[in-house]
């Protein structure tokens, strides 16, 4: 929708606009058709059939399910912040009404996702209260600043696609309306990886301060978007991670260093074309494995945002938790309302039927 | 050549009336147009396709942009994720109504402006705004009193300027009239909800109508600009619009159980002269502080 | 390993929250995409009444033009049939083959039939 004045409209930018998501897509819509097998879950499995929420389903399946969405959506709600602090800043009214509607997206991501937890038998309001209460996480890359405006680019451009590089597999997920949210998600997310891509593209034809604010912020969020990924979960890494069942559940179709990889061998053509230079000296191409080479990632860092010492991680909470409070006494008034309203209606149709 | 980006009796140097003093542009943003402008020059002093009535429309434009500014706050703060949506939808419908007026504005008040020049380029004394819109961001009570009354403002507004004589005007009008209706449906659906709800949001909703109620009066004045353009049959007087504003808020106010004010000890003035209350630099600020300290650079 | 299983308590029927407030009931919404098609479920939210949620569904579902119609029901109102009784409710169709046009044989010269 955005941006085609600048990108040829026909070269896909993401994975959410190429032949697997096609493919995820069809997958997806050919599951109309009659079941085959019985209820079973494990026979659903076998047979790539999904489970629906009313299914029979392992207890362990079940708790790591509404975890992981319910992580995913905490990620969307905490990921308004970062860019929502620059919609009274946008420097242009063309970028404020793109801000706008991306961030309205990202709450829009929230709420498909929240339903789709829901439907494994937990309230949304628990599931903010754990968010609230520290209890449930969120994308660490939310716990870092967004300080200048290029910074809006890098996100769209690094940060949204690194997460559609994770989420056009989980359009396959074998939960169903998992698997239906993502897809809507993937759809919208488009747009979002685009106008990122735009943003720093404009900078980079720009004035030389522009420029040095758009390598300044591809300097800041190339790593923290690789380690978006999770930490290495192929080789001896494998072994005790979550990653072995998710993918025995069909919740995870790839391993996290394949994706990883992907985003890479996705990217660093893009950070060409823009003209930008990645912070990884040891990044080059690898003829042999027919990939690019990257440094090392500092896990140190990871687990330390990971376990709240990151740069933002108490304001982004506080900042959540504060709207949350300020708003229930709204939200309680929209109850009482209700219950009045209900009370009326049904004193109206006594009468009516007295009558 | 410094009164023609507002003043319309520069280019037909006929017509008497003039819009209100605005100040003088700044000579640094004045020249930042210029350079950005290629055929500003040329459109200096009796311009083509000049019309009288600019100032009108930007009074009208600037009230959109500012309360898309002061909206695009409540994302992330709402009281329901559902609601930051709901107010986010809002404040897009007014910037497009803004952005659908100033670059007509700029190709009839003689200068040739696009849209983030007037956004981004113009400081507060060149805002032609009503106070209303420019107040800080309350609690959620507020924001539904402020949109309550502009967006029936708003609807009695572009009902009536759909029969606009200028073409554009009514285009405008017609699209947003949409927008407006829906923006009104969701201010009634909340005050009446926290007008009737506990006694707390009765008490908080309450308060916001009385909170509200010095900045109205500005939508319905008189000031030159709009009696031009009345008189022109572009525009419409805006305290012709009264009475079927406040019929409308009254409507939804006693649906609430709540009491509609009686009148303000005080009432703001002079927005649309360009004289505005203190929160309106920082606005400004806020708003324009990455454009202008990047001059000439495209985003 | 698939140990425990226990039933679900239903399509997103909400549980009590833990503490204190008590939540907007969850809608269940239902999009006709263009005319001519049939009211399709697209997800689901909260909202405090059936006014709200056909607003927060417009802005929550409809942002793309996905739709021309919207309904919201209840969730709690939604009565579903249960995965335990799928083979006593959809399995004795499945021999009923005379339904379907197939199964019956004509000459291969009638036309229109």
């Amino acid at each position: 929708m955005y941006g085609n004045d600048v990108i040829d409209p026909n070269e896909p930018l993401n994975a959410a606009e190429t032949a697997a998501y096609d493919a995820a897509a069809e997958h997806e819509d050919q599951r109309g058709g009659r079941d085959t097998v019985g209820g079973d879950f494990d026979a659903l499995l076998a047979a790539d059939q999904r489970i629906e929420p009313r299914d029979a389903m392992p207890d362990e399946y079940r708790e790591t399910l509404i975890r992981q969405i319910a992580q995913h959506a905490h990620s969307e709600i905490i990921g308004m912040q970062p860019e929502g602090n620059w919609i009274t800043r946008a420097p242009s009214l063309r970028r404020k009404a793109i801000l706008i509607a991306k961030v309205q997206d990202e709450a829009g991501h929230g709420l498909y996702l929240y339903s789709a937890a829901e439907t494994l038998g937990i309230d949304r309001q628990e599931l903010l209260e754990r968010l609230h209460d520290g209890k449930q996480k969120y994308s660490s890359i939310f716990n870092y600043p967004t300080l200048t405006w290029a910074d809006c680019g890098a996100i769209g451009w690094l940060v949204d696609g690194a997460a559609i590089m994770n989420q056009v597999p989980l359009c396959r997920c074998s939960y169903g309306p998992y698997a239906r949210a993502m897809i809507r998600v993937c759809k919208e997310e488009s747009f979002h990886q685009r106008q990122g891509f735009e943003i720093l593209w404009n900078l980079m034809r720009g004035t030389e301060s522009q420029k040095a604010m758009a390598q300044d912020a591809a300097d800041r969020w190339w790593w923290p978007a690789l380690a978006m990924f999770g930490p290495p979960d192929t080789g001896d890494a494998a072994k005790g991670g979550h990653t072995e069942q998710s993918m025995a559940w069909g919740i995870k179709r790839f391993s996290n260093d394949d994706l990883r990889q992907k985003f890479v061998d996705m990217t660093v053509p893009q950070a060409q074309k823009l003209g930008l230079t990645l912070p990884d000296p040891d990044l080059r191409w690898n003829e042999e494995r027919g990939h690019w080479d990257f440094g090392q990632i500092d896990w140190d860092e990871f687990w330390q945002v990971l376990r709240g010492d990151g740069p933002c991680n108490a304001e982004r909470i506080e900042h959540r938790r504060r709207a949350h409070d300020e708003g229930a006494w709204v939200r309680e008034a929209a109850n009482a309302y209700a219950t009045k309203q209900a009370a009326r209606e049904r004193e109206q149709q006594q009468k009516e039927s007295a009558a | 050549m410094s009164t023609s980006a507002s003043s319309p009796s520069t280019d037909t140097g006929t017509t008497p009336v003039t819009e209100p003093v605005t100040g003088a542009v700044s000579s640094a943003s004045e020249s930042a147009h210029r350079e950005s402008l290629p055929g500003a020059a040329e459109n200096t002093g009796a311009a083509p396709g000049a019309k009288p009535y600019a100032a009108y429309l930007l009074g009208l434009a600037d009230d959109a942009m500012v309360y898309a500014q002061r909206l695009g706050e409540w994302m992330t703060n709402a009281p329901q994720i559902e609601e930051d949506m709901a107010l986010g939808n809002i404040a897009l419908d007014l910037l497009g109504q803004a952005r659908g007026l100033y670059p007509y504005i700029g190709s009839i008040d003689g200068t040739g402006r696009g849209e983030d020049d007037y956004a981004m380029q113009r400081d507060e004394r060149e805002w032609h705004n009503v106070h209303l819109v420019e107040q800080e961001r309350g609690d959620f009570a507020d924001e539904m009193a402020r949109l309550l009354w502009f967006s029936a403002y708003q609807v009695e507004l572009h009902t009536s300027l759909t029969g606009s004589g200028d073409d554009v005007v009514a285009g405008v009008a017609g699209k947003a009239l949409k927008e407006v209706r829906y923006h009104l449906d969701h201010a009634s659906l909340w005050v009446v909800r926290l007008g009737d709800g506990t006694a707390e949001s009765h008490r908080r909703m309450q308060a916001a109508l009385e909170r509200v109620l010095p900045h109205l009066a500005e939508l319905f004045d008189d000031d030159e600009a709009s009696v031009l353009a009345a008189d022109l049959e572009v525009g419409v007087l805006p305290s012709t619009l009264h009475d079927a504003v406040v019929a409308r808020v009254a409507h939804v106010v006693e649906q609430g159980t709540l009491t509609l004010p009686d009148g303000s000890r005080w009432r703001s003035r002079g927005g649309r002269a360009g004289i505005h209350s203190r929160p309106m630099g920082s606005l400004l600020a806020e708003m324009q502080h990455i454009a202008r300290s990047h001059p000439g650079a495209t985003w | 390993m698939s140990g425990a299983t226990t039933p679900t308590t239903g399509a997103g029927a909400p549980s009590e929250p833990a503490q204190g407030e008590r939540s907007w009931p969850l809608w269940e919404v239902f999009v006709r995409g263009k005319r001519g098609l049939s009211h399709v479920h697209v997800g689901s939210l909260h909202a405090p009444d059936a006014e709200l949620a056909l607003r927060n569904a417009r802005d929550v579902y409809t942002r793309r033009q996905e739709g021309v119609s919207i309904w919201v029901v209840k969730a709690d109102d939604v009565t579903a049939s249960s995965p335990s009784e799928k083979d006593s409710f959809f399995d004795p169709a499945g021999d009923k083959i005379y339904r379907h046009p197939t199964f019956y044989d004509v000459p291969e010269d009638v036309e229109y039939l």
